[in-house]
């Protein structure tokens, strides 16, 4: 690419700082089982498994080999984001990020938390529609706009386009599935249909991309890359899909059961 | 055959939507299995391919991919309630692949032009055997449909 080229940009730094968090991200989730264990029921340790791959999937896509090769090539560069923005949301919502932090929080602190997830902004945010959009359009901002040339040419701007990619993803992921704890709640019918127009548009996207990449991507290398972020993008939304239909399939189990209307969370 | 007399009207039209949607997803998973990747015959993109068809096909395939999740997870549903009527959701999943690749062969090959069914060779045949292969389907499945009402009412 040779906007890389043209203005080089040291990503050494980047990378020790993304393995430095990552390292603490990694410390930090069993200092809190520690810490809540001692007032909670035991937390599950298998848990760490998904924390723990959830933060090597966001770190391999930051730092190492793939993120070197991802400046060069586009290929690599999709790969990288799937990594980013799909993968590792899902797995990290699995290891219930938020449950922990409430239980290892003292009451007040905890408390606090709640008021700012509960606040109109944490419903707002967390409204499956909005996050969509925060997802989805910003990577219609990245490929559609000069904004992928532009990014690798300022380390704060690229820094900050994967820290948004990072967020959105997880905050699309935690507003389609109810993994974790989760205050505001949507219809399965609603969060069916964000779903669908999500994965929707993530596929014209690719096929746009495909169409015409980036300015400073070559035709071929934009081919292979819209492709694996059409395919790639299937095969982590058909997981999602998959969660959701679970979800509906035993809380329509619960509706018969009992008669009062309520939602499983394990 | 698990149709038996717990079924009601609401669990009737169950067996029709969780067929439908699954034959819907069960097209579409033919089409992207065996057409564009196994045979190659269609392509992902080529260059008549409008920007309305790049998005009536990008929403199409999402829902596709529910539809053939949802369907079966609706099936399951069905079977746990022992409210299943088996002629009724065969019927129903054969009208959701004869509309999907009726759909597929008229909307989506010539309407929109998203793809044709094959390149490099006299398109006619192609089309003719596509779109006919969907209208049998979707006739037989209707067919099936009367026939599985017609039988209800017996029962």
């Amino acid at each position: 690419m040779h906007a890389h080229a043209m203005a080089p940009v040291n990503f050494a730094v980047f990378e020790t700082i993304i393995l430095l968090l990552g390292a603490g991200a990694l410390l930090l989730y069993p200092s809190a089982i520690f810490l809540s264990n001692k007032k909670h029921r035991k937390w599950p340790y298998s848990r760490y498994i998904f924390w723990f791959s959830g933060i090597s999937a966001a770190t391999a896509a930051l730092t190492g080999p793939l993120f070197e090769m991802s400046h060069e090539n586009f290929t690599a560069h999709m790969a990288g984001h799937l990594l980013l923005g799909m993968l590792a949301p899902l797995l990290l919502v699995f290891s219930k990020p938020m449950t922990l932090l409430m239980r290892t929080l003292n009451v007040s602190a905890a408390r606090r938390l709640s008021r700012v997830l509960n606040s109109r902004y944490g419903q707002f945010i967390s409204n499956p529609l909005i996050a969509s959009v925060l997802n989805i359009g910003g990577l219609y901002l990245i490929y559609k706009t000069d904004l992928f040339t532009m990014m690798h040419s300022s380390l704060w701007l690229f820094a900050l386009v994967h820290l948004h990619v990072l967020l959105a993803g997880y905050l699309f992921t935690i507003s389609v599935v109810y993994i974790d704890l989760t205050p505001h709640r949507y219809s399965f019918m609603y969060r069916s249909v964000i779903l669908i127009l999500a994965l929707g548009f993530h596929k014209i996207l690719s096929k746009l991309i495909y169409a015409e990449p980036p300015q400073s991507v070559s035709r071929q290398e934009g081919e292979t890359g819209a492709l694996l972020m059409y395919y790639g993008g299937d095969l982590i939304d058909f997981c999602l899909i998959i969660i959701l239909c679970h979800q509906w399939y035993r809380a329509s189990a619960t509706k018969r059961d009992r008669s009062s209307q309520s939602y499983h969370i394990s | 055959m698990t149709g038996n007399r717990f079924s009601n009207h609401s669990y009737s039209a169950r067996n029709v939507w969780s067929g439908v949607l699954f034959g819907i997803g069960l097209m579409a998973l033919i089409d992207e299995i065996i057409f564009h990747q196994l045979l190659q015959w269609h392509h992902f993109y080529d260059d008549s391919t409008t920007q309305v068809g790049i998005f009536s096909d990008g929403i199409l395939n999402a829902f596709a991919l529910f539809a053939v999740v949802g369907g079966l997870f609706m099936y399951a549903d069905l079977r746990r309630k022992h409210t299943v009527h088996m002629l009724k959701w065969i019927a129903s999943v054969l009208i959701g692949t004869g509309s999907f690749q009726l759909f597929d062969g008229l909307i989506n090959h010539k309407l929109l032009r998203i793809h044709q069914v094959r390149y490099t060779v006299e398109i006619l045949p192609y089309d003719l055997a596509w779109n006919t292969a969907g209208f049998i389907l979707l006739t037989s499945g209707i067919l099936l449909l009367i026939k599985s009402k017609h039988r209800q009412a017996e029962e």
